[in-house]
């Protein structure tokens, strides 16, 4: 075999970093209307913002605000009325986004007739590997995320805290660059919201995929993101982007800080709840 | 005494036996005393001597009934999975077949039952036909039921993976209206006896319900009964059967409470 070896400019290296590579998700002017009994609703509005490679964006705002929309049009669910989507610097339509990122509800959305291995490989299957493979793979990450001997469960039998580690593997195994959560710890009680943050923090250090995190908690926002977007109420518009200077990787304790503090300060003045309660005079 | 499964089975059984024990000998001990007539009313003894007696016959229309029973019962599954997935799949289909259907329901079987033999004989196939009509609509009504209630988030995020229609369909929606399926086939199953004899007796030349009409008017009253034992039993036996499959089928719904 006279196979000639290729010349080693025919795979670029491709460091995160270079200035020159696109944004893993860009959001131009997004508007989004729909009709809801009869009546239309302006959802979101004139919404542009970017997530650069391994960046973690916390979106925030009040309930009705659309950042639930926001994350069905850049799923592909739902078709914007205006703007565009795109993925690595390409434009790409509503319907072609399906399949393009990793997508996590606020409901774990375990199948029931499925196991915690199963439903983990889900993605994996969907996306053609052999059932035996996709446990394979699913079943070799399963002590990292806390489950070890629990891959023979079924999701009736797990905790709602390790159900939604189940939920995080599956959306892990998708094997999507872009990340979209949607309020994943919003179910959970207190204890178990902050275990799995910092869970999750340390998963994405390692991992380092671009994220795009639903939340209404301002401090979840701080102490996990780079980037926190704040909506206004409907219509949603961007109101204020704070970038968070915390130092990675972050800990815990951190959240006593005053860099913390002030960045909660100015979040909470963005979303109106540091001015006096209006109306009440009468 | 909550030891091991087949214990607790036999603890589960033992106290409706022993009542119907009970019954039995009352029923015989009553005969008896009284001198009514055995064609009137046989007392069990005689019924088991029936059985005994006459088990090569009651053999041979037994797996004629259970035949009827089963091709009707498979008839109408596989008609009313296909019509169910049609009209959850094909909204035209639902408002032109639906209310169809709801109406064939109206139609009694004692007015259907002598069309089916006018058209097709005296043979096997009008019996599946009737067995298979009773069957349908609990099974095409819960296929539909099934299908609809479908997590539609759940599908949704299989569709944000990229799944297609048929993987989405696989994936949530079979799984997700096999317990509704299985209900119907439950309800289904129960009917299917009665459809058989019902078939057989407007017209048949065998069949447990062709011979309790036969021996009737010969006055074989303990036939009779023998006939509607064995009746009771495989109605009984085929529920149990298919409560077993479900068992089989879905695992995971054992673990389930109503929380979700």
């Amino acid at each position: 075999m006279a196979n000639p070896p290729r010349p080693p400019e025919s795979i670029p290296p491709s460091p995160s970093s270079a200035p020159a590579s696109p944004p893993r998700l860009a959001l131009r002017h997004i508007d989004s209307t729909y009709t809801e009994r009869g009546a239309s609703v302006r959802a979101l509005e004139d919404i542009s913002f970017e997530i650069a490679d391994g960046e973690f964006v916390a979106l925030i705002g009040p309930s009705g605000s659309g950042k639930s929309t926001l994350l069905d049009i850049i799923a592909g669910l739902f078709a914007q009325t205006g703007g565009e989507v795109a993925l690595n610097g390409q434009v790409i339509p509503t319907r072609e986004r399906l399949g393009t990122s990793a997508y996590m509800r606020q409901r774990d959305l375990l199948l029931p007739w499925r196991t915690a291995l199963d439903n983990a490989a889900l993605a994996l299957e969907v996306h053609g590997h052999s059932r035996q493979e996709a446990r394979r793979m699913a079943l070799a990450r399963f002590p990292e995320f806390g489950l070890a001997g629990f891959d023979r469960a079924w999701p009736a039998q797990l905790s709602g805290g390790m159900r939604q580690r189940v939920a995080f593997l599956r959306t892990v195994l998708t094997e999507r660059p872009l990340l979209l959560l949607d309020e994943p710890f919003g179910a959970l009680d207190a204890l178990n919201r902050v275990a799995l943050q910092s869970w999750l923090l340390d998963l994405w250090e390692r991992e380092r995929q671009a994220v795009l995190l639903v939340t209404h908690d301002v401090d979840e926002a701080i102490f996990l993101a780079d980037r926190v977007v704040v909506l206004t109420p409907r219509p949603g518009r961007i109101a204020h982007i704070e970038p968070v200077a915390l130092p990675r990787p972050r800990h815990r304790d951190i959240v006593t800080t005053p860099p913390f503090l002030a960045h909660r300060a100015a979040l909470l003045d963005a979303l109106g709840l540091l001015a006096p309660v209006q109306g009440g005079a009468a | 005494m909550t030891g091991s499964p087949p214990i607790r089975a036999l603890s589960r059984w033992i106290w409706p036996l022993a009542i119907l024990i009970l019954l039995l000998a009352i029923w015989e001990v009553a005969v008896r005393v009284t001198n009514v007539p055995a064609w009137q009313l046989p007392p069990p003894s005689a019924i088991a001597a029936s059985f005994r007696d006459d088990r090569a016959l009651l053999w041979r229309h037994t797996l004629v009934t259970l035949k009827e029973v089963l091709l009707g019962f498979g008839l109408a599954l596989a008609a009313g999975l296909l019509v169910g997935i049609a009209i959850d799949a094909s909204p035209v289909l639902e408002r032109a077949i639906y209310p169809l259907i709801i109406a064939s329901q109206t139609i009694p079987m004692v007015a259907l039952a002598p069309l089916l033999l006018i058209w097709f004989g005296y043979g096997l196939l009008p019996k599946v036909l009737v067995t298979a009509l009773v069957c349908f609509f609990p099974i095409a009504v819960n296929t539909v039921d099934g299908l609809r209630v479908a997590d539609r988030e759940m599908l949704s995020l299989l569709k944000s993976m990229g799944a297609s229609g048929w993987e989405q369909f696989r994936l949530v929606k079979v799984p997700a209206s096999l317990p509704s399926i299985f209900t119907g086939a439950r309800i289904a199953i129960a009917f299917s006896v009665i459809g058989a004899v019902f078939g057989e007796l407007v017209g048949a030349s065998e069949g447990l319900g062709y011979l309790m009409q036969r021996s009737a008017a010969q006055f074989q009253t303990a036939r009779v009964f023998a006939a509607i034992v064995i009746l009771s039993a495989m109605g009984v036996g085929l529920f149990a059967l298919v409560s077993l499959l479900e068992r089989i089928a879905l695992p995971w719904r054992r673990f389930i409470t109503d929380e979700s």
